[in-house]
């Protein structure tokens, strides 16, 4: 693992005008510190750009489409964890502008499978770590998950994933109702309510994170390792030579590479056509928005698996609200009323006191569905050709240890042993791994 | 919100509508192997633009109908109404 600047303690320096002045025209230093700040501060410095742009080679020894958490991840971790730098990350738009900068920024790992539940522990892990390992602030607030139970059948769930994450050291428990109601007062624990709260699952560690700084902070962090980051460079189709991978065009000119990662998520289907390969992926929308800011009141981070909803509050004061994805498949990014009319109705019964709030902005962005709820990581019968897809609902939370895991896949030239449940190959053997603990499960 | 143009009611909210899937050849016999059988079951098109698929009115007249869609814009058009320089 990195820590290269984990270690490094600002020591007490000269701040004064005499030192910013001579620091001043020249880039400087890209590490982001409290002096740093002071320095550019009182000397109106510029910051370096995080990344640069580039001409697009001949030739890299990985091409990694989709600049997106999972691609930038993997990127980061190909340069810091096996010296591979020889690395192009592609991108039809700009870093983050799919399901990277449009998810509802939750991190968790009280998943339901001990396969999942491990590697979403280990996302956390890298997670917590991050702003001292890329030198970034990420904004991690660790302020605790409650995912709410309405049945007799979702409490006996809750208790079971309690029961595997015990098992796991991932610190989660079920409460109940009462309970519920001290850790959020908001919330209507009366059963007046249609659904009335039974319990929750408690997992204290789960919480949020601003996405859009982790994916500058592994662009930024990866660049400084030699990773070439391309915005506006579509990849219009592989190059294959006897079934191995030797390249792609794009709309910015060809590119030889022997290795091509696709981490494009809800695009992923259209990234694999290009090598005649099937994935049992379904694109299907899912909707978010944010309502104005108010005085924060929701501490955690709320989930209700039978009303569709998660919310959480940002350190802005908005709300956040997710639902789950439309029930047939598109490419479509649009709002639609119909979201915000059953948003609204749920995130009501929750919580009767937020019903004055108006609603500021609604989006929606593309989940890759895998039909047990687990991602396809690793290699392909493509030579040459890998894959990190079928991230669905859970792909932020998993950006860290996906990319370290695909890192490692690529430079080992062998599964990495955390992701060796989630191969291709799972499917036409019949070896589903059954996530039940999705965001997008009804219990 | 999409509308789904039902042949039998005309255009509908989709929540009216059971999303049923494309329309996929069943492996029948005895001599189907497994791995022929799981390709049916997982091996989707997720295709971006016009396709073929069925949809069920649970809300309506009840009954199973094709139509196409496009999965970027969410168009509808009847079965085989496709214009000839776009019929892919």
């Amino acid at each position: 693992m990195s820590v290269r600047s984990a270690t490094e303690v600002p020591e007490i320096v000269d701040t004064s005008g005499q030192a910013s002045t001579q620091r001043r025209g020249s880039p400087g230093p890209a590490k982001y510190s409290a002096i740093n700040l002071v320095k550019k501060g009182l000397s109106h410095g510029e910051w370096p750009r995080t990344f640069h742009d580039h001409e697009l080679a001949k030739s890299y020894d990985v091409v990694i489409i989709g600049a997106g958490i999972h691609g930038l991840a993997a990127a980061y971790y190909l340069a810091s964890n096996h010296g591979i730098t020889n690395v192009a990350v592609l991108d039809k738009s700009y870093i983050g502008g799919g399901g990277s900068g449009r998810n509802t920024a939750i991190v968790r790992s009280n998943y339901l499978t001990p396969e999942g539940v491990s590697f979403y522990e280990r996302s956390m892990e890298l997670y917590r770590d991050l702003a001292l390992t890329l030198n970034f602030n990420v904004m991690f607030s660790e302020r605790g998950h409650l995912t709410l139970a309405h049945t007799d059948a979702s409490v006996r769930t809750m208790r079971w994933r309690a029961e595997v994450n015990k098992l796991l050291g991932v610190n989660s428990e079920l409460i109940d109702a009462q309970e519920v109601g001290r850790i959020e007062p908001r919330l209507d624990v009366s059963t007046n309510t249609r659904y009335p709260i039974l319990g929750a699952l408690y997992h204290p560690p789960g919480g949020t994170i601003r996405h859009d700084a982790v994916n500058w902070g592994y662009a930024r962090a990866a660049d400084k390792l030699g990773v070439q980051i391309h915005q506006n460079t579509e990849v219009l189709g592989i190059n294959t030579v006897g079934g191995k991978v030797t390249g792609v065009r794009t709309s910015r000119g060809e590119v030889s590479a022997p290795i091509v990662l696709n981490c494009t998520a809800g695009w992923a289907s259209l990234i694999c056509d290009m090598v005649g390969l099937k994935l049992p992926l379904i694109t299907h929308p899912l909707e978010a928005a944010v309502t104005e800011p108010v005085k924060v009141f929701l501490k955690s981070v709320v989930v209700s698996g039978s009303l569709h909803v998660y919310v959480s509050q940002t350190d802005r004061g908005e709300l956040v609200f997710g639902a789950s994805t439309a029930p047939y498949p598109s490419y479509s990014m649009r709002g639609s009323l119909e979201f915000t009319q059953e948003l609204a109705s749920h995130v009501i019964e929750l919580m009767p006191s937020v019903a004055g709030l108006r609603l500021m902005r609604q989006w929606a962005g593309l989940c890759d569905m895998t039909p047990d709820f687990s991602p396809i990581m690793g290699f392909t019968p493509v030579e040459g050709f890998f894959v990190d897809v079928g991230w669905g609902t859970y792909g932020f939370k998993a950006g860290p240890v996906s990319g370290e895991a695909m890192a490692k896949t690529i430079a080992d030239q062998m599964q990495a042993p955390i992701i060796s449940a989630f191969t291709y190959e799972r499917f036409p053997a019949g070896t589903l791994v059954g996530e039940k603990g999705a965001a997008s499960v009804g219990h | 919100m999409i509308r789904i143009p039902c042949p039998n009611c005309g255009p509908r909210n989709s929540n009216e509508f059971r999303y049923s899937g494309e329309p996929r050849k069943r492996p029948v016999g005895d001599d189907v192997t497994p791995a022929e059988f799981r390709a049916y079951l997982y091996e989707h098109t997720n295709a971006l633009g016009w396709v073929k698929e069925n949809w069920y009115h649970s809300a309506g007249c009840r009954r199973f109908f094709q139509i196409e869609r496009h999965t970027l814009s969410n168009d509808c058009r009847p079965v085989g109404s496709a214009p000839q320089e776009s019929a892919s």
